[in-house]
């Protein structure tokens, strides 16, 4: 129950470089830089071109939940559940593999699962709106990775290596490039986009401001939100496709924690998950920050719980800065 | 003639059905049903449910559970949320812990205020950054959870403090009972003294009721003169504080410390509040319903091994329950405010 | 302007924070170099110093791991040579996978895991193989193509027998016992479960039922329920014998603290600092003895493996025999899923006529 700031749409906004700079992307890149600086400092063997792919392919099947979860954040929501379901499509899959299953139907299945995840988080949600979305996806979290464990009972199901060209979704690249890469770059770009050139962008953002009004203006509110939620899950379940490719194998266990990650990228990115605010580029530079963040701490061998403190200093002091100084600009 | 008559008939039928929508309406009864309604299936699968040592022991394992619940309900009240209390719990138990092992604090009573006050001040800071840094609740207690714990392992070297290493006076207090003269276990009795005193608070105190004005509705609360930002701050502190009793008391009960302590327990705290009726968006709750939402979170913990149920499926049975009780508790109020509807309109 | 500043001095903190912390934690680093080359050690230290080994544990804040980790760096730092621990935040397997990326992209010579998956691993191993590092498995195993030895703590029949055999001895012959173990995915508890069954099949133990194997996760408090939930389920319950050092200990304090110390005991693997409390011969102790190795020993030949496997003294092939420093000559045998292992040695018994002794040890 926050109050909501004005936005003041000026169309005649002069486009200075000042402005360009005082941009919280620009602050993000400045960070980007620093962070890729410092890397290379610490250790001697960051900077080399195969090196650097190789490094995001540790956070690009994360990143992919953190696509949807923008739209979720701006449109003032919040989906806590995807990790759970990335653990439960990964494990359908494998099942199904196991089962007899060609390879690329299970890849279907999986997607479906994943949506279907989604699409009940969305029809709750919209069936009885007065229900906070923390609340209910907390409730199928704990429900998807449930089934997850009630299926495979903390054995893994594997057996994935032995289909090559599946294994090559994760582990393969043209050149130095990851196919997951390029396939993160694409999806990337069509989000962004979709965001900021598309009408249903603009929904988005209007449902994110002030739902009541949005409805008033004739946009089908629940539609939106359930395409959102369901589109949140399938996404899952294409990081549940890397993810199972990564390991060969699946277990109930996997994917802890990826909800967390996936929000702290979007609001390291700007959007404020008050809702109606933000935008997409800076998403996609601060999902690098924190991949190449951890990767380069990784790679000195840091405590991997200074680099949560780290992180999560980043993400409290990243957000808080701009509410410590008086707002001059309004976005 | 008629007309009056039938607005008779009309106004003694609602007066009925009105008794009955009040009992399934009254979100605590219902609450209640729904626990003894559990209790005697679970006894009828399996005799022993019932005993006095099972619910002596599941009290005592879940009162760190309850207890966080009442933090948690008055930070849900004010409409915003905790996620870092586990990380809280862990670094406050493992502090007090860490001192009793080098020999610093041999009194149970001074490691319990220690851990106390850590807590608090956890609660503090993490208030601070939501009030004065502006910064959205889930935001940074999502942020602090991972710096907390991770301070939490850096500050104990990733040891685990050992059973030998706690004195034995303080290792005793979650089984003794010497709090009540021995009539109740420690455990449950500091259980009880929080419910009782967050009652009296919420129900009959000037701040019970601000912290429900903020909830319901913060612009109005703002107007008429309460300071939401002194209150925040101090529900906050206070689910630090609550977090530091807990901590002293998971360390007394499992009689360690250990850096991953409590991991997760914030998501049983949040589901007992809501399985109690407390709304997330602020201002709905009670302490009697978060007393029987974390029992009944507790007895569906319990009970589901006893009844040969797989640990695998327990989760699954477990956000099942969430998401029924979440679906019910919004039919019930649909039904409260037609019902009032309906009474204005007649 | 005032924005550019304070958005510069938030970088600078975080900066300095980070740089904070890479550079005083160098006991959380783990990245420490030895110059001395005056060490004592039994390989050729000229080739061993400058050479870079690396171990995985299963998670972190586990004191098993720690003292494993110890010993392991113990040794390679006396041979000259640098060491790197990895912790993951969690006993799962995608940490692990990640882990052993880096490692790869910084070129070491050496990886030891004691893997929190058989098969998971292998993709990763397998590239850091064919980068030229030589991988071994410490501890709980990894599949054989993923490895090319593994450095076993103590003979899978043996710790069977060992543990049987003490079921035996306290339950008096005959009588309803329990297991209390890790993970159900665990490698290694599954194999001395495995091997228990299959011993128990003899005439000797047939009194003895084997009434239900509980998982406490290797988390502290679920062990603690599960221990109770058996307590409950079983009121003739007269042994628990749990082969992990968190629900030993966990299920010891749930006995004495039940008062049932007398009619039910505790053994199993425990590590000593932690059981200190709980062995005694009397009524109020629940556990009469119990059975370990020496972690701090397991991590140490480990690394003289990984130092042998380096210097090109072994290739992990069965029956090749290396010198391990001070403890000895050993030789690798096959193991039974196909691949190649070294033992340790046999299980330690403790007691409360040495439980004084070894508590501080480890």
């Amino acid at each position: 129950m926050t109050t909501k700031t004005v936005r003041i749409i000026d169309a005649t906004k002069k486009k200075s470089l000042k402005q360009f700079l005082l941009r919280w992307e620009s602050f993000l890149i400045l960070i980007f830089i620093l962070v890729n600086i410092m890397n290379s400092i610490i250790s001697t063997n960051y900077l080399s071109v195969s090196g650097l792919f190789l490094a995001t392919s540790s956070f690009v099947e994360k990143a992919f939940i953190a696509l949807p979860m923008a739209y979720v954040l701006i449109l003032g929501e919040i989906d806590i559940s995807v990790g759970s379901t990335v653990a439960l499509s990964a494990v359908i899959l494998s099942i199904s593999y196991n089962a007899g299953i060609p390879m690329g139907i299970c890849i279907i299945i999986c997607l479906l699962i994943g949506a279907l995840c989604g699409f009940i988080n969305g029809f709750i949600l919209t069936k009885f709106t007065e229900l906070a979305p923390m609340i209910v996806t907390l409730g199928t979290m704990i429900l998807y990775r449930g089934i997850a464990e009630a299926i495979l009972e903390s054995n893994a199901s594997g057996g994935l290596n032995s289909v090559s060209w599946f294994s090559k979704l994760y582990w393969g690249t043209i050149g130095p490039v990851p196919y997951m890469l390029i396939i993160f770059i694409i999806m990337a770009i069509i989000f962004g986009v979709v965001l900021h050139k598309t009408t249903f962008g603009r929904r988005l953002y209007a449902i994110g401001s002030n739902r009541i009004m949005a409805a008033y203006a004739g946009i089908h509110v629940q539609g939106t939100r359930l395409f959102v939620y369901t589109l949140t899950g399938t996404f899952s379940a294409v990081t549940a496709i890397f993810l199972a490719a990564r390991m060969g194998s699946s277990r109930s266990n996997i994917a802890l924690g990826y909800e967390m990650e996936a929000i702290s990228m979007v609001v390291l990115g700007g959007i404020s998950s008050a809702g109606g605010k933000g935008n997409f580029p800076g998403t996609v530079i601060a999902i690098f920050i924190v991949g190449f963040l951890r990767y380069g701490l990784g790679l000195i061998n840091v405590h991997s719980q200074v680099m949560s403190v780290v992180i999560g200093a980043l993400l409290i002091i990243a957000v808080m800065l701009p509410n410590i100084k008086p707002q001059k600009v309004l976005h | 003639m008629e007309l009056l008559l039938l607005r008779e008939m009309r106004c003694v039928n609602l007066e009925k059905k009105w008794v009955f929508k009040k009992l399934f309406a009254s979100r605590e009864i219902s609450l209640l049903l729904v626990l003894v309604i559990l209790c005697m299936f679970f006894q009828y699968r399996n005799s022993s449910f019932l005993s006095v040592q099972t619910i002596i022991d599941m009290l005592k394992n879940y009162s760190t559970t309850m207890i966080l619940s009442l933090g948690m309900m008055c930070v849900l009240l004010i409409g915003g949320i905790d996620i870092s209390i586990g990380s809280t719990v862990a670094f406050s138990g493992m502090c007090s812990a860490l001192l009793m092992r080098d020999g610093i604090l041999s009194s149970t009573f001074l490691s319990f205020v220690v851990s106390i006050l850590i807590g608090l001040a956890c609660g503090f800071i993490i208030g601070l950054v939501i009030t004065k840094g502006k910064v959205l609740p889930i935001i940074t207690t999502l942020g602090f959870m991972n710096i907390i714990r991770g301070i939490t392992y850096l500050v104990s070297n990733s040891q685990w403090v050992s059973a030998y290493q706690i004195p034995e006076s303080f290792k005793k207090f979650a089984q003794e009972s010497y709090l009540t003269f021995g009539q109740i276990n420690n455990m449950i009795a500091i259980t009880a003294v929080c419910y009782i005193i967050f009652f009296i608070i919420m129900k009959w105190t000037r701040l019970g009721r601000k912290i429900y004005a903020i909830g319901s509705n913060p612009e109005a609360a703002l107007i008429s003169g309460i300071k939401i930002n002194r209150v925040r701050l101090f529900v906050y502190s206070l689910m630090g504080a609550l977090c530091g009793l807990a901590g002293a008391l998971w360390v007394s009960v499992y009689a360690s410390a250990q850096g991953d302590m409590a991991t997760g327990i914030e998501m049983d705290v949040i589901a007992s509040c809501v399985l109690g009726g407390v709304s997330l968006s602020g201002g709905r709750g009670s302490v009697v319903g978060v007393f029987l939402g974390g029992l009944t979170m507790a007895i569906i913990s319990k009970a589901l091994p006893l009844i040969g149920i797989s640990a695998y499926w327990q989760s699954m049975i477990k956000g099942a329950v969430i998401i029924l009780a979440i679906i019910m508790n919004v039919v019930t109020q649909r039904v409260i405010a037609k019902n009032h509807q309906k009474l204005r309109e007649a | 302007m005032k924005r550019v500043l304070s958005l510069l001095l938030g970088m600078v903190m975080m900066a300095a924070l980070m740089t904070g912390c890479s550079g005083n934690d160098s006991k959380d680093t783990e990245v420490t170099k030895t110059s001395s080359s005056e060490s004592v050690s039994n390989q050729d230290s000229g080739a061993t110093s400058g050479r870079t080994f690396a171990i995985v544990v299963r998670s972190a804040g586990n004191p098993y791991a720690e003292k494993e980790a110890s010993g392991f760096r113990e040794v390679i730092e006396e041979a000259g040579g640098t060491c790197i621990i990895k912790y993951p935040e969690s006993a799962t397997v995608e940490g692990q996978i990640t882990m052993i990326n880096e490692l790869v992209a910084q070129n070491v010579d050496a990886i030891a895991i004691a893997s929190n998956d058989y098969d998971a691993l292998q993709p990763a191993l397998e590239a850091a193989m064919k980068a030229g590092i030589k991988v071994s498995s410490v501890d709980s195993n990894v599949n054989a193509d993923s490895r090319m030895t593994f450095v076993n703590q103590a003979g899978v029949d043996e710790i069977g027998q060992t543990l049987m055999d003490a079921v035996y001895d306290i339950a008096g012959g005959e009588g309803q016992w329990a297991i209390l173990s890790a993970t159900s995915q665990a490698a290694n508890q599954n194999s001395w479960i495995e091997s228990m069954k299959s011993i128990m099949t003899e005439d000797k133990y047939l009194d003895l039922e084997l009434a239900e194997i509980a998982y406490g996760d290797d988390e502290y408090q679920k062990s603690v329920d599960e221990t109770q939930a058996l307590l409950q389920k079983y009121p003739g319950l007269k042994v628990i014998c749990a082969p992990t050092t968190v629900g030993i200990m966990a299920a010891a304090k749930v006995v004495k603290d039940q008062g049932l110390a007398g009619t039910v005991k505790v053994t199993g693997l425990g590590l000593p600092s932690e059981m200190a409390d709980y062995i005694g011969d009397d009524e109020e102790s629940p556990t009469p003895y119990m059975f370990l190795w020496n972690p701090i020993d397991v991590g140490r030949l480990s690394a003289y493996t990984s130092i042998a496997l380096v210097n090109g003294d072994i290739t992990g092939a069965a029956g090749e025999t290396f010198i391990a420093g001070d403890m000895g000559e050993y030789e690798i045998i096959e193991s039974d899923d196909g691949g190649t292992e070294v033992i340790v040695g046999p299980p330690y018994k403790f007691d409360s006529s040495n439980i004084d002794e070894w508590k501080d040890v480890y």
